[in-house]
């Protein structure tokens, strides 16, 4: 729920990098082309980029590539491609001509609109929404200076100047490319209006196709992450984190640790200690063996039972009220049919295939750091702050990364902040690579946070819901952190609440509340943030609800939804084309969910093969989608398919789970996360809209689990209510 | 000081001949297309071939190397190699694209054993290749795919 975020939040400077060294510097040149030795080399190269008159947001070169500026981190969501058809089809270039670049320095520039644009944001699947002005408008604006500038040069009216491919041409025959008119627009006055596209005449947006920025680079091994990044000189980095979270470094004994080979340099840091070497290995090697004494005294020592056992206790207590309506106990106390159940849902780690990484140099008195960044902004103060420079002195160099569901969205910037530390503990005399291994990535908290819920629900004498009482308690995201005061209002973090404070049924008595839990193990977003336990306890008790009025779920559902409601399209479309009404194979099973998330519905309908609660098999999902406008469809069917893979690896498989304050878990053998023979056939289809984009990265996950606990319940009689299923199953 | 083939050359490293070679590979010689996921043999993003068979490299010492023939994703080449790359690119299988070199090794080591794989066969052998995004699906119909176009 990144997307409540305010200004307030903003990081301590807004003034970037970019600002600093480019926004200065006189002229604006639209037509940028590199220094010819720098030319043939990009990759380290630097260029003193003059701002285009494009606000930043793209550069066109004289061999008439354009590249383009992206605000927010790829993580896989498929940001780049979507931002490159948003400027092609205003532009007018094909989508597979243009190249995206990571930005950052300048909230101006790259502020995200949905949080107020004071600060800039990948999260809460909203680049899409805060991306579809911007692009489009930069675009058009680019367009509309190429053509001006062409029509000045040829001495003919703007009018009748048209553009074809990267092209402009005239009826005349005179003909130039968008390169060769570059330097020339960038001359002319930046226009204040612009005129966008009807969606008629869009070719590119919404077209279905299988293109994809960088795509053929993610083959080829040549497509760089952070991990990848090589600078002259530079040395690696792994950290000793303590066991415990909350633990601190005591005492070091690094005697053995210094005579590994390879081992340059011991340093402890505020997180732990840090082995500095002249390769991952030595590192590794020199970490192993390194002896720690911790002080453990501000550490949290409980395991994970104990932690549900408070959190059950605490489900006795009533919670702030975060949704009311009628009078709930009046209602439960009067009804003959009722449920009562609670849920058990686990710690989950993020676990993106990339660990957390980052590269820092130092050159002079400016600093530039390589990270999946998305908040660059915070990250750049933290960094700053840490090197002894102005914000304006460090360079964020925002990579693509693989994977991130969240994790790489943190207020204090951690891996940020070691990598910075290091570096400058050091002296700044080699640019640091530091890497978490797997085990540092799984053991280092920000964790989806252990939720225990507890959903009373009745019927009344006409079949419909009458009383709804849903009691969430565990540990908010924001509290504690630079986000509470923009995010928390009267004790309730919505991210503990989404999608069951507004959750979708028409009942006339309602509460829903909270209760807010401390404990030592750090907490975080994670790919769905609240809803991925939300939406899990309200929508299989809609089943179970269903089920005891002696109803059909899909019709029970649409019974409690508004006729204008998009839910109740969605679930229509979604039983349609899964074929809900007609009867299923022997030995077939199937159930359905329907949630929206950050702007987007989505509602599954899965089917599986069921012999036994050993025996489950997700063989198929149906999806239908309803996001908006679709601008590449088939980013949101990749988007959906990966949802759909990423939430049931979760649901049947992955906990984080601790003995005494130290994490079980500590790599994919121990953390089970979905794999190849798991993986079900997935369909989706897309509900057409003429609405605003809103974003596809997250809201594929939430149904899935509820999906499947319903059709795993209708198979083998089993309700699961303690996740993740390899332990509710056999519960 | 160790020698191993990597690519085709011989590669002398000054070297811990403990180190894994996912490690002499990305730090010392600088090929970074072979990712690391795991270390411990669990997800697949390190693999490489050795001697043309799927070798997860962060598991492999230099030691133990020998004097097989190392093959990064840099530097595969043949229809195989072809065939995968395309049916890879043309179905928009990678998403953030991390697992996609150790998938491509995996998946190029599987036809070039077998060229109609079944669905289960393609179980099989993809069974060590995680991703976390999920592009199982998609994988699975490149390599059907990929298949075709070598047949
Ligand atoms: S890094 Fe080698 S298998 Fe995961
Ligand atoms: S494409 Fe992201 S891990 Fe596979």
């Amino acid at each position: 729920m990144l997307h409540l975020l305010t200004s307030r939040a903003a990081p301590p400077s807004r003034r970037g990098f970019l600002m600093a060294t480019l926004g200065g510097s006189s002229g604006l040149a639209l037509g940028f082309a590199l220094p010819e030795s720098l030319a043939g080399g990009r990759a380290h190269a630097e260029p003193q980029r003059t701002p285009s008159p494009f606000a930043g947001y793209l550069f066109i070169d004289r061999n008439n590539t354009v590249t383009v500026l992206s605000a927010h981190m790829d993580m896989g969501q498929g940001i780049y491609h979507g931002i490159a058809t948003l400027v092609a089809e205003e532009l007018g270039v094909p989508v597979a001509d243009i190249k995206v670049e990571g930005a950052a320095g300048n909230p101006r520039l790259y502020g995200n609109v949905t949080v107020g644009g004071a600060f800039q944001l990948t999260g809460g699947s909203s680049a899409t929404p805060s991306s579809w002005e911007r692009y489009r408008r930069a675009g058009a604006t680019a367009r509309t200076m190429l053509i001006a500038a062409a029509a000045k040069s040829w001495g003919v009216a703007a009018t009748e100047v048209t553009t074809e491919a990267g092209s402009l041409v005239h009826a005349s025959g005179k003909r130039a490319t968008f390169g060769e008119m570059a330097e020339a627009a960038s001359n002319l006055t930046v226009p204040t209006e612009v005129t966008l596209k009807a969606p008629a005449e869009w070719t590119q947006i919404g077209a279905d196709n299988t293109q994809r920025v960088a795509g053929r680079d993610k083959v080829t091994g040549a497509f760089n992450f952070t991990i990848d990044i090589r600078r002259p000189g530079m040395l690696y980095a792994v950290v000793a984190h303590p066991p415990r979270f909350g633990g601190k470094v005591k005492s070091v004994d690094a005697t053995a640790a210094r005579k590994v080979a390879g081992v340059v340099d011991v340093i402890t840091i505020a997180r732990g200690v840090a082995i500095v070497a002249r390769n991952t290995y030595a590192a590794i090697k020199g970490r192993e063996a390194l002896k720690i004494d911790w002080d453990e005294t501000r550490a949290e020592q409980r395991g994970s039972d104990e932690l549900v056992e408070a959190y059950r206790r605490a489900l006795a207590v009533p919670g702030t009220i975060a949704a009311k309506r009628g009078d709930v106990a009046g209602a439960l106390a009067r009804a003959s049919k009722a449920i009562d159940v609670s849920f058990e849902f686990p710690y989950l780690a993020h676990a993106a295939l990339e660990p957390l990484d980052a590269v820092v140099e130092r050159k002079g008195d400016s600093l530039e750091i390589w990270g999946g960044h998305q908040l660059p902004d915070f990250y750049q103060a933290i960094a700053a702050q840490i090197a002894g420079l102005t914000p304006d002195r460090v360079k964020m160099n925002v990579m693509p990364t693989g994977g991130g569901f969240g994790r790489r969205a943190v207020a204090d910037g951690d891996v940020i902040a070691e990598a910075t530390e290091i570096a400058k503990a050091i002296g700044w005399t080699a640019p640091v690579k530091l890497l978490w291994t797997r085990e540092d990535d799984m053991r280092g908290g920000r964790y989806r946070p252990l939720y225990v819920h507890k959903l009373r629900a009745s019927l009344g004498p006409d079949g419909r819901i009458s009383a709804w009482h849903h009691h969430i308690v565990g540990q908010s995201i924001a509290i504690g952190t630079a986000f509470e005061t923009s995010l928390v209002s009267g004790g309730i973090d919505p991210t503990s609440v989404e999608g069951a404070a507004d959750m979708p049924y028409a009942v006339p008595d309602l509460q829903v509340e909270v209760t807010n839990m401390r404990a030592g193990v750090p907490v975080l977003w994670w790919r769905s943030v609240g809803h991925t336990h939300t939406a899990y306890a309200v929508e299989t008790a809609m089943d179970e609800l269903a089920v005891l009025a002696g109803q059909d779920p899909v019709a029970f559902r649409l019974k409690h939804l508004a006729n204008n409601s998009r839910e109740r399209s969605v679930l229509e479309a979604v039983a349609a084309k899964a074929k809900w009404d007609e009867p299923l194979p022997l030995g077939r099973f199937r159930g359905v969910a329907v949630h929206k998330s950050f702007g987007t519905v989505v509602g599954m309908v899965i089917e599986i093969t069921a012999t036994g609660p050993a025996n489950i098999k997700v063989e198929r999902v149906v999806a239908a989608v309803d996001c908006g406008i679709a601008i590449n469809p088939d980013v949101i069917r990749a988007q959906i398919e990966g949802g759909v893979g990423f939430g049931l690896g979760a649901i049947l498989h992955s906990q984080i789970t601790l003995t005494k304050g130290i994490v079980d878990q500590g790599n994919f053998d121990s953390y089970q996360v979905l794999r190849f023979d798991e993986m079900p056939i997935v369909e989706v289809h897309i509900l057409p809209s003429t609405r605003s984009p809103s974003g596809i990265g997250e809201p594929g996950v939430p149904p899935v689990g509820p999906a499947l606990a319903n059709a795993v319940a209708a198979a083998i009689g089993k309700r699961v209510r303690m996740l993740p299923f390899d332990k509710g199953l056999s519960a | 000081m160790i020698t191993i083939k990597l690519n085709g050359r011989q590669q002398t490293l000054d070297a811990d001949p403990g180190m894994p070679l996912l490690w002499a590979i990305r730090d010392l010689i600088g090929l970074t297309g072979t990712k690391f996921g795991c270390g411990i043999a669990q997800c697949g993003a390190c693999t490489v071939h050795v001697d043309g068979v799927p070798t997860r490299s962060c598991q492999t010492p230099l030691s133990s190397l020998g004097s097989a023939e190392v093959t990064t994703i840099e530097a595969i080449t043949g229809p195989v190699a072809a065939a995968v790359q395309e049916a890879w690119t043309k179905l928009a299988v990678p998403q953030c694209g991390y697992c996609q070199s150790g998938q491509v090794m995996a998946a190029m080591a599987l036809l070039s054993e077998n060229k109609t794989p079944s669905d289960a066969d393609i179980d099989a052998a993809m069974a060590g290749n995680l991703c976390r995004c999920a592009t199982y699906a998609r994988i699975r119909t490149a390599i059907h795919d990929a298949a075709r176009a070598l047949a």
